[in-house]
């Protein structure tokens, strides 16, 4: 349990703990916890102040590999005791780990709060379609059609996009990051730990064992530069071979098109400039799949604003100014009390 | 019956003041009506003029109900007199009622020969037709039992506030105030701290302040005049209370102010987590204005979310604290068992209500016993105690937090519906002789883990985020009991389990041994309860008592685990009656610890139970 002194600057191989993980072989799991422990070096994250607290699942265990202070708690309930933390200690620095399963079917609701709270952590969800933990049973965002021990003739309900979720819900972060994408993922990581309250960052996460290659056609390396739309705030919104392809709106309607740069009169000044800061936008961006369109990966989606903690702090404040002892003795005799005599 | 236009009151000399030793009045009326107000303010009047006292708010759970339907009947009882008064009373002694509807839901608790103060001007066709009334009561000889004094107090009371130029509606609204007036007068109660309340209240609109004192002392002044049968002046005498400075206390107030002074005590600062429900909300509401004694309130998305957010704070090292209801306790326990596994300090109030599933949500039940001591999945002990009164929720408050954070534990703290609401007058302590116990929070890093534990309590190490070099992971699933890693080994396990159970069962190495409440600690009959049937098993036994007979009152504070000597006191006795508002939970659980014959008296219709209900058990029990 002995920890290096934060005065140090630590390297990733510092935020890992004695414990053996324990993820299948070839999880997209080991990547992520490899991209997590480098950005908490990146960004110098003290791991006394820095708390991980997951739910239910195979990332939930993540928090047990991680160097700093750690807590595995219930099925879908992390935001929930996440929310409790920071009402008790605002100064901690929390991340919550989560996979698709407790964050959007059991722990929907808590995800929800959290995000309209706007509670200032980050909340990493671990993506991958599917119930790996419980032994492959379609997850609330797998395509239509998964087969899976519960769905043997594939599932006939429409999956949630975790993005779109958490834009309705009103998170001021919405970020997208890949497992294998070494390089982006810890500064997606970065920016999130860098924005005050909720960031919510989806990882696509590979199930080597029960959902294989289902990301395969924005995230296999021959599809990656045709399928994924990497942004960049401030940057013409250009993918593909060469930078060539760009989305604009449409004409006339409020949706975006796929233009070739050069090709039917598409110039690059009609290609849409990311724009951070544009909730409308991002909820465009979120909705983007393959085929007709790529995956936008990085900050779909950044606009700060008051968080809940630092609210209810403020509160706080402002009722200690008014009645600053907090006597009980005073409390309890106020309003009418009368006296016995001997 | 005779009956005298209210309008032609003469100034008649003012009767002497007959003396009693105590009264019962039940005011009733539409949930518009005001009734709860009005009982608060004639509990304060009576607090003031030295009586002893206990009252019982009984509303529905419709906010505002049909006017006028028996379902939207609002009722408020209270129990005075100049010796101690140990519940709000089997039986009303006067009755207010305002409409037809609350007349025939409350007519059936009313003493024989009781009193009935009836609206008369609500009592026109339409009324009677709400209530479900065929004929009016008033005339048709079915209330000739009683001593029914019916005035158009719609009237009166227009009349009386007709300078304040009023709407119709609003003058009709201080109808309330009228009556209280008149039953100030009965009772000899001094108006001048409601006239300052309404003149406070309504300082917004002055004119609805003065309508309401003009109205209550309208009705004062009409009581003091009419000579009518029915309308009789009393006197109650101060009660010989102990010397000190006392106020009216709710059970929600008490257990609000009884957490602060826990937290304080313990030198944690509290996060009281919630979701509104019925009736445990009031304990939200008194906490959230609080915020310079050091508590945060956090009202969660849902009642799983509030159990899980105190036990967040709790890993963080404030106090966490959950509260609610049947229901949501049901759905709080997941969350209490993870707290039970990381042995984090938490506490759980219930202030339970009739169920199951919604049941009836504004009337008391004490049927969660089971699900505190037993509702979880897998050996998940925690400790339990139960309240037994509004002022006692204080003190029990105050002991749920020692032993949550001294054992690192989840505490369970049943109160009920009935104590929420009840108030009573309370010997105002004072906090800064409460014993202090500062958590001291691990810090050194040597030899640490996360489950390393104190030799005498089993407590394990409380080490919270922040503190350098402590870093360390704790979760839901089993822990090896050397190092707080993970573990699936089967005697590890064996080991924890028992570890966990043991902790908690020395909790009762540091509670007091069970006392007697009244009687000889051996003998023919111990009536055994908990929680708010302790008023009228007290005063039950105390009447069997005074009739010579062997019987003796045990009340448990301490569930689980319950007190050591128990078992051995309760096997001197040849019977032990168990009075409870459910249908036999305490029994069992003393059976089955102990293996004695507790026999039950079960009462589950909402309501607490009568004095006389527990006597009459008491002695068909002995044979008698």
């Amino acid at each position: 349990m002995n920890a290096p002194a934060p005065a140090v600057k630590l390297q990733p191989k510092d935020y890992a703990t004695d414990q053996e993980v324990r993820w299948c072989p070839g999880c997209g799991d080991y990547a992520i916890l490899k991209g997590v422990q480098k950005a908490l070096a990146d960004i110098g994250a003290d791991p006394a102040k820095t708390v991980f607290v997951s739910g239910i699942g195979c990332a939930a265990r993540f928090p047990y590999y991680v160097a700093t202070y750690g807590f595995h708690t219930i099925h879908g309930r992390a935001p929930a005791i996440a929310t409790g933390i920071k009402l008790a200690n605002p100064e901690l620095d929390v991340w919550i780990v989560s996979g698709d399963g407790d964050a959007l079917s059991i722990g929907g609701n808590h995800l929800l709060h959290l995000l309209r709270r706007n509670v200032d952590v980050q909340f990493l969800l671990f993506n991958n379609e599917i119930y790996g933990l419980t032994k492959g049973q379609y997850s609330p965002t797998s395509k239509v059609g998964t087969r899976s021990p519960s769905t043997p003739l594939g599932s006939v309900d429409m999956p949630v996009s975790a993005t779109q979720f958490a834009l309705g819900a009103g998170a001021r972060f919405v970020a997208r990051g890949i497992d294998t994408q070494q390089k982006q993922l810890p500064t997606v990581l970065a920016r999130a730990h860098a924005h005050r309250g909720a960031s919510f960052v989806e990882i696509f996460q590979n199930c080597i064992v029960y959902n294989d290659g289902t990301f395969d056609n924005f995230t296999a390396k021959e599809n990656t530069e045709a399928n994924q739309l990497p942004l960049e705030h401030g940057k013409p919104m250009l993918f593909g071979p060469g930078k060539k392809k760009g989305l604009r709106i449409k004409p006339g309607n409020l949706e975006l098109e796929v233009v070739t740069v050069g090709e039917n009169g598409a110039t690059e000044a009609d290609v849409l400039v990311h724009d951070e800061k544009n909730r409308v936008q991002a909820m465009m961006l979120a909705t983007l799949q393959p085929p007709a369109f790529p995956v936008a990966i990085g900050v779909l989606y950044c606009n700060p604003a008051a968080t809940y903690e630092q609210a209810t702090a403020d509160q706080a404040k402002l009722v200690l100014a008014r009645q600053p002892d907090g006597d009980m003795n005073k409390l309890l005799r106020k309003g009418h009390t009368w006296t016995v005599s001997a | 019956m005779t009956t005298r236009s209210s309008n032609t009151a003469e100034q008649l000399q003012p009767t002497a003041r007959e003396p009693i030793e105590s009264a019962v009045v039940r005011f009733a009326g539409d949930s518009g009506d005001g009734m709860q107000l009005t009982g608060n303010r004639f509990t304060e009047a009576t607090a003031l003029a030295g009586n002893d006292l206990a009252t019982f708010p009984d509303f529905p759970a419709e906010i505002r109900a049909p006017a006028g339907t028996t379902f939207g009947v609002s009722a408020f009882q209270i129990n005075f007199g100049s010796t101690k008064v140990a519940t709000a009373g089997d039986a009303p002694d006067v009755l207010v009622a305002m409409n037809p509807a609350a007349l025939k839901v409350n007519l059936r608790d009313l003493r024989p020969g009781g009193t009935i103060i009836v609206d008369a001007g609500s009592f026109k066709e339409r009324d009677l037709k709400k209530a479900g009334y065929d004929k009016n009561p008033i005339e048709d000889g079915s209330l000739s039992n009683f001593q029914v004094v019916p005035l158009d107090i719609s009237a009166l009371t227009l009349e009386a506030v007709k300078a304040q130029n009023l709407t119709n509606k609003e003058a009709l609204r201080c109808k309330n105030m009228w009556t209280l007036g008149l039953v100030y007068w009965m009772y000899d109660r001094d108006r001048k701290p409601s006239t300052d309340w309404l003149r406070q209240r309504f300082d917004k609109r002055p004119e609805l302040g003065e309508a309401n004192v003009a109205a209550m002392n309208a009705g004062h002044a009409f009581g003091e005049t009419a000579e009518m049968p029915g309308i009789h002046g009393f006197r109650v005498a101060p009660a010989h209370i102990a010397p000190g400075l006392y106020r009216t206390v709710t059970g929600a107030e008490a257990l609000a102010w009884g957490l602060l002074a826990g937290a304080q005590s313990v030198n944690l600062k509290m996060v009281f987590a919630s979701y509104p429900i019925t009736p445990a909300s009031s304990i939200l509401h008194m906490l959230a204005p609080l915020k310079s004694f050091g508590v945060t309130t956090f009202q969660a998305e849902d009642e799983i979310a509030a159990a899980c957010a105190a036990i967040g704070a709790s890993y963080a090292g404030s106090l966490g604290v959950t509260s609610s209801s049947g229901p949501g306790m049901a759905l709080k326990m997941e969350a209490i068992g993870l707290a039970i596994g990381v042995e984090l300090p938490l506490v759980v109030v219930n202030s339970q209500r009739a169920g199951p599933s919604t049941g009836l949500p504004t009337k008391t039940e004490q049927s969660d016993l089971y699900q505190a001591v037993f509702g979880r999945n897998a050996d998940s002990p925690v400790a339990v105690l139960a309240a037994r009164s509004a002022s006692d929720c204080f003190d029990v408050a105050i002991e749920a937090v020692r032993l949550a954070v001294r054992y690192m534990t989840p505490v369970i703290l049943l109160t009920d519906g009935y104590i929420a609401n009840a108030a009573e007058p309370w010997a105002v302590p004072d906090v800064s002789r409460l014993p202090k116990n500062p958590v001291k929070f691990r810090t050194d890093p040597q030899g640490f883990h996360p489950f390393m534990r104190d030799e005498t309590t089993l407590a394990r190490a409380w080490a919270i985020p922040g503190t350098p070099g402590l870093q360390h992971r704790v979760g839901g699933l089993e822990k090896s009991y050397d190092t707080g890693h993970i573990s699936y080994d089967p005697d590890n396990h064996q080991k924890m389990t028992e570890t966990r159970w043991n902790k908690i069962k020395r909790i009762a190495d540091d509670i007091p041994p069970q006392v007697v409440d009244q009687g000889p600690p051996m003998g023919k009959m111990a009536v055994v309860g908990w929680g708010s049937t302790f008023g009228p098993i007290s005063r039950g036994v105390a009447n069997v008592r005074a009739k010579g007979h062997d019987v003796a009152h045990i009340h448990i504070r301490y569930i689980w685990p319950l007190p050591k000597n128990l078992g051995e006191l309760l096997g001197g006795y040849e019977k032990i009656l168990v009075p409870e508002m459910n249908m036999g939970q305490l029994r069992t659980l003393l059976r089955s610890e102990y293996l004695v014959p507790a026999e039950g008296l079960n009462k589950v219709s909402g309501q607490p139970f009568k004095i006389a209900e527990i006597e009459k058990a008491i002695l068909n029990h002995l044979g008698v």
